[in-house]
């Protein structure tokens, strides 16, 4: 199973490789890591969803490691928190005069915008949760995806409860 | 706020710390740090050593032999990453000390210029915490956070990774004030709740057994412990690194367990219903196989696990009171809650373990625990015992019986050869009236043999006992009991299989200047040890040829069960 982890950090240098390196050296599967800039600039916040593998205590563990990193200030789990999750994509998909319209359609029942228009291509930028960023991908598959970017699942906790 | 050298800052941050020895080398971008210290060289004692391993490991055995920080420098590339060892050391056994290195300079960092090397990165996984000083007011609260991080909470080192540029240049030495690290608060009081619960299961517990680790040691417990054991009036078994946080003479110890341990301690830990974890964490030489160990076996068992670490608790064993905090503090609460209980069967049962298989050897020729037996006697069991790694190492936890913390000192979580000659000479430093054995194997010796002449110029009147049995013997020794004798990469005689002639350890010290004595037999060991022991104007080698294919036992083989021990040398399968 999947769990959206959220840890505020002090905005310095190497953190993220801190990071990174505790993930990796302790054998937890990162599924994606987003990291950016807080509401206050000395700290950053990071999405982090990984897997469990089954092995629900894995969850505490990497929350208790992360704690023991000194610039990581708190550390939630978001299991069953109320979240509101986007994910940012970017798809370059391959059209001709037949199918750009189909693909401009397709994009528009996601709500997503096409953001360039080149020869024989359009970039497609789609939000919203991972599975529908999924969804359309699996839509715009038989047009010929040429590039994908994701920025990974950021999310925030619904109300007045913190992330 | 005066402005001055970044290396003289560096060294008034030191001094402001209490730090009166430095262990490290010189070298190309630490020069600014040796320039300033010419000058106050009747503030700090810089112990040169021989290689920067050894100003680990001095630092290390500093640290480990006095509870206080402890301090190694080294310059960049080369010599910082020649601390590593000795760093991952400290990491593993929690012990704080704090290294300096130099860096090349800020503008060409990651331009792989000339002795450049990524060292915080490279000790990133083995260092609470480190940093890389890129600019000059970072300089003074960086350094004071490192001593504040090394020595608080779960103890460990800290890398302080200074550029040229830096300690040569000007730097604003700010006033004391450690600025807040948001991210690092350790608990050191016990919930209050927790406490309560702790002592209703020790209240209903039929077999309690308390088990302790080096917490007990960092934290400075010793005496809420004794108090706790002497309430509850049940046995007491302790790890590698707990030895001397309980007396090991005192009734109710059951002496180490483990791998290695008493058969009593392995018994005990196997049929226990409650067992009291104090700063330890239950690593793989102490459960054995851990689907079958405790809780994990039988669900009635419950653990208390007390510790200043919460991702040691739960990490590998289903605890039912977990207590995150100081070992002394929370014993401190404990101790008001616990309710005195009279000892019955289990300790009865216990006892009767530690009767029925005490720890043995045959007494034939020359052998190991025989001599660390007459270091004993000839010590009053007053010194302080270091050890390098292997074989040796566990006799002298089994056979030195210690009765006061801080006075075993051995590599325990990291397991590094090389570790005990350069950790003695640290913790005779710190000691300097105090009588400081070093038990050492053939092979461990030779990993840091370079630091005689540390210890011939320094005057310290280490004695360092090689147990030579020509071989690296803990795993000739796996090789014996699990791989059919198959003797692979562990020979260290001469090509005619000969011991004493390469090298000769006596000589090799006659060669540092330092004294060298041979012991081949019984008898001449305890005159060989009053002859070390009397010489206090320097080191000495003395190059006991013991029993060449002896076993250390009781042995657990990894992965198996308390209960697979072995006593002694199974016999041949026809």
């Amino acid at each position: 199973m999947k769990h959206t982890i959220s840890a505020l950090v002090e905005h310095k240098p190497g953190v993220l490789a801190r990071v990174a390196g505790l993930f990796a050296r302790r054998g937890y599967n990162i599924d994606s890591l987003a990291v950016g800039t807080s509401e206050r600039p000395e700290f950053a916040r990071m999405t982090i969803v990984v897997e469990d593998e089954g092995d629900r205590t894995i969850l505490e563990q990497i929350s208790k490691q992360l704690y023991k990193l000194i610039d990581v200030v708190k550390v939630f789990n978001h299991t069953v928190d109320p979240i509101v999750e986007r994910e940012l994509a970017l798809v370059k998909v391959a059209v001709n005069s037949q199918t750009r319209p189909d693909v401009m359609q397709i994009a528009a029942i996601f709500r997503a915008n096409i953001v360039d228009v080149g020869e024989g291509t359009l970039i497609v930028e789609v939000s919203g949760t991972t599975e529908k960023v999924d969804a359309l991908l699996r839509l715009l598959e038989q047009y010929g995806v040429q590039e994908v970017v994701r920025t990974g699942r950021i999310v925030l906790v619904r109300g007045k409860k913190g992330t | 706020m005066p402005t001055m050298k970044g290396a003289d800052a560096l060294l008034d941050i030191l001094k402001e710390e209490n730090v009166e020895v430095i262990f490290g080398i010189s070298g190309g971008n630490v020069i600014p740090i040796c320039d300033a210290l010419y000058d106050r060289l009747d503030e700090f004692h810089f112990v040169l050593t021989r290689h920067e391993q050894g100003a680990a490991f001095m630092a290390n055995g500093y640290a480990r032999s006095t509870g206080r920080v402890g301090v190694c420098m080294a310059t960049s590339g080369p010599g910082a990453t020649n601390l590593v060892t000795g760093i991952a050391d400290a990491y593993m056994d929690s012990v704080p000390i704090v290294a300096i290195t130099g860096q090349v300079r800020t503008p060409v960092i990651g331009k792989d210029a000339f002795q450049e090397a990524d060292v915080t990165g490279i000790t990133m996984p083995i260092t609470k915490h480190n940093y890389l000083v890129k600019h000059a007011e970072d300089l003074c609260p960086t350094l004071r956070h490192a001593f504040y991080i090394a020595k608080t909470g779960r103890p460990g080192p800290v890398l302080v990774d200074l550029p040229f540029d830096i300690t040569a240049g000007p730097v604003e030495f700010t006033e004391r004030c450690l600025g807040k690290l948001p991210g690092y608060s350790p608990t050191y009081k016990g919930h209050v709740k927790m406490i309560r619960q702790a002592g209703k299961v020790m209240a209903q517990a039929k077999r309690p057994l308390i088990y302790f680790g080096g917490g007990v040691i960092s934290s400075g417990a010793s005496e809420e412990l004794l108090k706790l054991a002497e309430t509850l009036k049940c046995p007491v078994t302790n790890t590698l690194l707990g030895k001397g946080g309980f007396p090991d003479t005192h009734p109710q110890s059951l002496g180490m367990l483990g791998m290695h341990g008493t058969y009593a301690a392995n018994m005990a830990i196997s049929e226990a219903d409650l067992i009291i974890a104090l700063g330890a964490r239950f690593d793989d030489r102490i459960t054995g196989r851990l689907d079958v160990f405790g809780p994990h076996r039988d669900p009635n068992v419950k653990v208390i696990h007390i510790d200043i670490d919460p991702a040691e608790i739960g990490k590998s064993v289903r605890t039912a009171v977990p207590i995150v905090g100081d070992v002394k503090n929370v014993l401190g609460q404990l101790n008001e809650v616990v309710q005195p209980r009279q000892p019955g069967e289990w300790e009865e049962q216990c006892y009767a373990w530690r009767q029925e298989h005490p720890l043995t050897y045959e007494r034939d020729g020359l052998k190991p625990q025989y001599v660390i037996e007459q270091v004993y006697e000839v010590t009053k069991g007053q010194a302080i015992l270091v050890t390098d790694v292997g074989q040796h190492q566990m006799w002298a936890a089994q056979y030195y019986k210690c009765d006061r913390p801080r006075q075993f000192l051995s590599s325990g979580g990291l397991g590094a050869m090389g570790f005990g000659f350069p950790a003695a000479i640290g913790a005779q430093i710190a000691h300097p009236d105090a009588t400081v054995v070093d038990i050492a194997g053939d092979g461990s010796i030779q990993m840091n043999i370079q630091e005689l002449a540390t210890a011939v110029y320094e005057r310290v009147p280490v004695v360092i006992c090689i147990m030579n049995n020509g071989f690296l013997g803990m795993v000739r020794q796996w090789q014996d009991l699990l791989y059919d004798r198959r003797y692979s990469a562990v020979d260290l005689r001469d090509r005619q299989r000969q011991r004493g002639t390469c090298p000769d350890f006596a000589r090799v010290a006659e060669a540092y200047c330092a004294q060298g004595i041979r012991v081949t037999k019984p008898e001449e060991v305890r005159p060989a040890l009053e002859k070390a022991l009397q010489r206090r104007e320097g080191p000495t080698f003395i190059d006991f040829w013991v029993e060449e294919e002896e076993n250390v036992f009781p042995m657990i083989p990894a992965g198996r069960t308390h209960k697979e021990i072995l006593l002694r040398r199974p016999e041949a399968q026809p």
